[in-house]
């Protein structure tokens, strides 16, 4: 497979994209259009300035090469770690501790109030700490007995 | 020297980081900056540390075997970036050709960083030219670069926003309303005692009735009738005074309550009111409603009525055991026995109940939200059919509702059955050991009697004791809910000992390194900007640029996150919000009218103006002739309920608004957006009244309309990318140009269009 468009970091560490035209475009960001609906489909090359450059329906699409630099590029920049289990929460009032397990490692926020978690459909819900970092909780009814009994009291 | 300084600099080091870096650096190295990051660079959680010191920047990673060490030499030439990106910062080290290094930490350790970049870059100045470069003598914050009073004093700014965890012993926090009526409270309870104390003694007096009288005549002897008459005016006495008290204090306590209640709604409101935009913007509206009416009315209930009738119990039932205790031991401890049960039970399920009232609380602000989303939005919801789909969920957000009432009433029902259940226990027990005390000749059958009636009462009130742990904790979900707000501070708060502003006003602006973040994205970076006074400034750029945030900057609606906004050279975080704000006249797209006469709205930032001001106001805004045109002129009612006004008629009611505070600081944003060219000229020339000798910001999609403007700004995401008068940007071809040339093009198309379209009518 071969694409319109070809990938690479430079020696800053930025991605770099040419496309078809020849054009060279440094400081590229890759976003994920719907990182929570679909993570895969949808992804979007912007040049610094905020212009679309590529539009990628399927990740699936691109070449090998190419997706690998995709993949590195969103790993070092997107930043939402998935909360897979609650430890434990100092205090079922807020502001409140939380220790959690992530898909990211183990850590913990603090939360400043009921309304920093946000519900996006029945089972998906959004927890944003006090420093604005946000954690998915991508679907309730799959996490365990402990955690759910424990947001429970949050929700 | 240099090893006692290091030796302090590491003792700042974390615990668990100390030993392994202190093997790492040389005796005679100093650690001028560490930090701790919580990333790695493939941004999952781990502890780094990151150090600079005079010669070498050090950075450890933790990994199986402990810590792992890389060291850089510092070279001339060397960059240390840093931003952040949806709540992780980065800090990157590069030299001029390449990326050397990249650490990264969520950020809770953006002061250390950006410390650490300050120290960096101080150091590496020192590298390149030999010396330091000119510090600044004023001590700063070195987040938000507030000029602080002494170096590594705590910024009080930033240091606000730490809090303490909430107690959650809700209810009794609310004696701060219940403090200035506490004689009236003391009254009623003392009237509650007395009340208490008289229904107590109709059983009392049964026991002689049996004794004396009933039995000794069912033994053969006559009734005794003046110790009869005697004993039932006592029983009607007892009455008689148990209910004149009972209404005095029932009445009395009720008063109270309510005044408690509305201290508390009023203070929740006016809390609320002083709160920022941004505790606004991310709440919303239908949960607020409710937490100030609903739940502070619960409340209002519940001391009114559930706590007088608790106080009542609990004295009941101290009282009763005291006079069975008296009257017959043994039988006394027979029936208190369930006692401690019925009280571990109501322990028990009290935990279940709270969370639970809690949770329907929440439930029930879902439902309020789904109303206040969609009422307001009827018209989007009309225009797209979505009636249906709206309505679908309401329902579902009442099923919701339901579920969760559903799942407590399971708990709650099942609680007061078994409550009667052992008191009809308990009662049997009393009966059977009265009945084998009296067969033994222990105790009269007059005692029994007056036992099994006291027993009566004592059970019925534990039973309502039960009932009220419902009532107790949904009056302290309430509570709790109502202190969220009463605790919340302020995100702008009011300075400590405000600075006067000098009167009258120059009206210099000076927007110094200022950023601001909402939430995790950076809206404003870097920005400096003088305004003299009675400038006009027109900010132009993209929507999205930050433009309105600016705005809302200087407003103080919101606090800037970096550096400083100064009015006349005071920060204005330290003027008095409401002397500042007197100063502000805004003018917005979308103008709001309050309900209320239209010379109401007019003076509503002043509202002892006289009517030739408002009238006078109402004139230079050019709104005076439409007024009158009203059927009831100034006087005609406007704003929700009120008289419909057209889009530029309201934003001239606005402008009269804020030409009548005569304000020294005018901010147009997007005044003229909303309506059509010709009511536009109809406000521009109002405008053009406003603005004359006043300092003014002036936001404006349209760029014609800012051709008054002494210098124009352009913002591009978050930055001041251009500034000059409209000749000079336009000869500069940058950013300025191409929003004018686009905006030209779409002008000249319409022309085009228009031609076409007349040419048309003329054929025809």
């Amino acid at each position: 497979m071969s694409d319109a468009f070809s990938l690479s970091f430079n020696a800053l560490g930025q991605l770099a994209v040419r496309l078809a035209d020849g054009s060279l475009h440094e400081e590229a960001v890759v976003v994920r259009a719907f990182p929570i609906a679909e993570p895969d489909l949808s992804i979007s090359i912007l040049s610094a300035e905020g212009k679309e450059l590529i539009w990628i329906d399927d990740l699936a699409a691109v070449s090998d090469v190419d997706r690998q630099v995709i993949e590195r590029a969103l790993q070092m920049r997107e930043f939402m770690p998935e909360i897979l289990r609650l430890d434990g929460v100092n205090s079922f009032s807020t502001p409140s501790t939380w220790r959690v397990q992530t898909n990211r490692g183990p850590t913990e926020f603090v939360l400043k109030g009921e309304e920093d978690i946000k519900r996006l459909s029945i089972n998906t819900l959004i927890v944003a700490d006090a420093h604005g970092v946000q954690f998915l909780i991508r679907d309730l009814p799959a996490l365990d007995r402990h955690t759910r009994k424990l947001l429970d009291r949050f929700l | 020297m240099n090893a006692s300084l290091s030796a302090n600099a590491n003792f700042m080091l974390p615990f668990e980081w100390k030993a392994s870096a202190s093997a790492q650096l040389s005796p005679q190295e100093n650690v001028l900056a560490w930090l701790e990051v919580d990333l790695d660079v493939q941004l999952q959680f781990a502890k780094g540390l990151l150090i600079v010191t005079e010669q070498r920047i050090l950075s450890a990673n933790t990994c199986a075997s402990g810590f792992e060490w890389q060291s850089w030499t510092l070279q001339s030439g060397w960059v240390m970036d840093h931003f952040d990106y949806a709540g992780v910062g980065t800090l990157s080290l590069r030299s001029s050709s390449e990326q050397i290094a990249v650490w990264r930490f969520t950020l809770n350790h953006n002061v250390l960083a950006m410390r650490l970049q300050e120290a960096f870059a101080a150091r590496l100045e020192v590298i390149t030219h030999g010396r330091a470069l000119q510090s600044s003598l004023t001590a700063r914050c070195p987040q938000c670069k507030l000029p602080l009073e002494v170096e590594g004093d705590e910024c009080p700014v930033c240091n606000r926003e730490q809090h303490a965890p909430l107690s959650t012993w809700g209810l009794f926090r609310l004696w701060r309303f219940a403090h200035p009526y506490r004689w009236q409270l003391l009254a009623g309870f003392l009237l509650t005692l007395a009340s208490t104390a008289a229904t107590l003694v109709p059983p009392y007096l049964t026991m002689p009735l049996m004794d004396d009288v009933l039995i000794p005549f069912q033994n053969g002897q006559d009734i005794d009738h003046d110790l009869v008459a005697l004993y039932l005016g006592g029983l009607f006495a007892a009455a008689a005074l148990a209910w004149i008290l009972g209404w005095a204090k029932t009445y009395i306590l009720a008063l109270v309550s309510e005044r408690i209640g509305a201290d508390l709604r009023t203070t929740a409101y006016e809390h609320l009111m002083r709160l920022s935009l941004e505790y606004f913007g991310g709440r919303r509206t239908g949960d607020l409603m409710n937490r100030i009416g609903a739940e502070t009315d619960r409340i209002n209930v519940f001391l009114s009525v559930h706590l007088l009738d608790f106080a009542t119990d609990i004295l009941m039932i101290l009282m009763t055991a005291v006079i069975l205790l008296s009257i017959d031991i043994r039988l006394a401890a027979a029936t208190l026995l369930p006692l401690p049960f019925i009280i571990w039970l109501i322990h028990v399920v009290r935990d279940k109940l709270r969370t639970g009232f809690e949770k329907i609380d929440r439930v029930w602000s879902e439902l309020t939200n789904v109303l206040s989303d969609t009422i307001p939005g009827i018209r989007v919801v009309k225009a797209f059919a979505q009636e249906r789909r709206e309505a679908n969920r309401f329902r579902d957000a009442n099923k919701h509702n339901m579920a969760v009432n559903d799942r407590i009433n399971f708990v709650w029902s099942l609680f007061s059955p078994t409550v009667t259940l052992m008191t009809e226990i308990g009662l049997l027990v009393v009966w059977g050991f009265g009945i084998w005390l009296v067969s033994h000749h222990q105790i009269t059958v007059g005692v029994l009697t007056a036992f099994l009636a006291y027993i009566g009462r004592f059970y019925t009130r534990l039973d309502s004791m039960s009932r009220i742990v419902s009532q107790t904790q949904k009056a302290a979900a309430g509570a709790k809910r109502i202190f969220e707000i009463l605790d919340h501070v302020s995100s702008v708060p009011e300075a400590t000992h405000p600075q006067k502003l000098p009167t009258p006003l120059e009206g210099r602006i000076d927007i110094q390194d200022v950023g601001f973040r909402y939430g995790n994205r950076a809206v404003i970076r870097g920005l400096n900007l003088a305004i003299q006074p009675g400038e006009m400034i027109g900010l132009v750029g993209q929507s999205g640029s930050g433009k309105s945030t600016l705005v809302n900057l200087i407003c103080r609606f919101y606090d800037i996150s970096e550096g400083a906004i100064k009015v006349d050279g005071i920060d204005i975080r330290n003027i008095a919000m409401s002397d500042f704000r007197s100063h502000i006249g805004l003018v917005l797209q979308e103008p709001y009218l309050f309900f209320g006469t239209i010379a109401d709205n007019i003076a509503y930032g002043k509202p002892n103006a006289s009517r030739q001001d408002i009238v006078a106001a109402a004139r230079a805004a050019h709104a005076h002739e439409f007024i009158l045109r009203l059927p009831q002129g100034y006087d005609s009612l406007v704003g929700e309920r009120g008289q419909g006004l057209s889009g530029g008629e309201r934003q001239r009611v606005s402008i009269a608004r804020a030409l009548l505070i005569n304000p020294r600081i005018l901010i147009l944003d997007e005044a003229t957006a909303s309506v059509d060219t010709e009511t536009e000229q109809e406000i521009q020339k109002a405008l053009d009244n406003l603005v004359q000798g006043r300092t003014t910001i002036a936001i404006a999609h349209r760029l014609s309309t800012l051709h008054k403007a002494d210098r124009l700004v352009v913002l591009e995401q978050g930055e001041l990318v251009e500034e000059g008068d409209h000749d000079t940007l336009m000869a500069k071809q940058g950013a300025y140009w191409r929003l004018y040339e686009a905006q030209a093009k779409n002008a000249e198309a319409d022309r085009v269009k228009l031609g076409e379209v007349s040419r048309k009518e003329d054929i025809v």
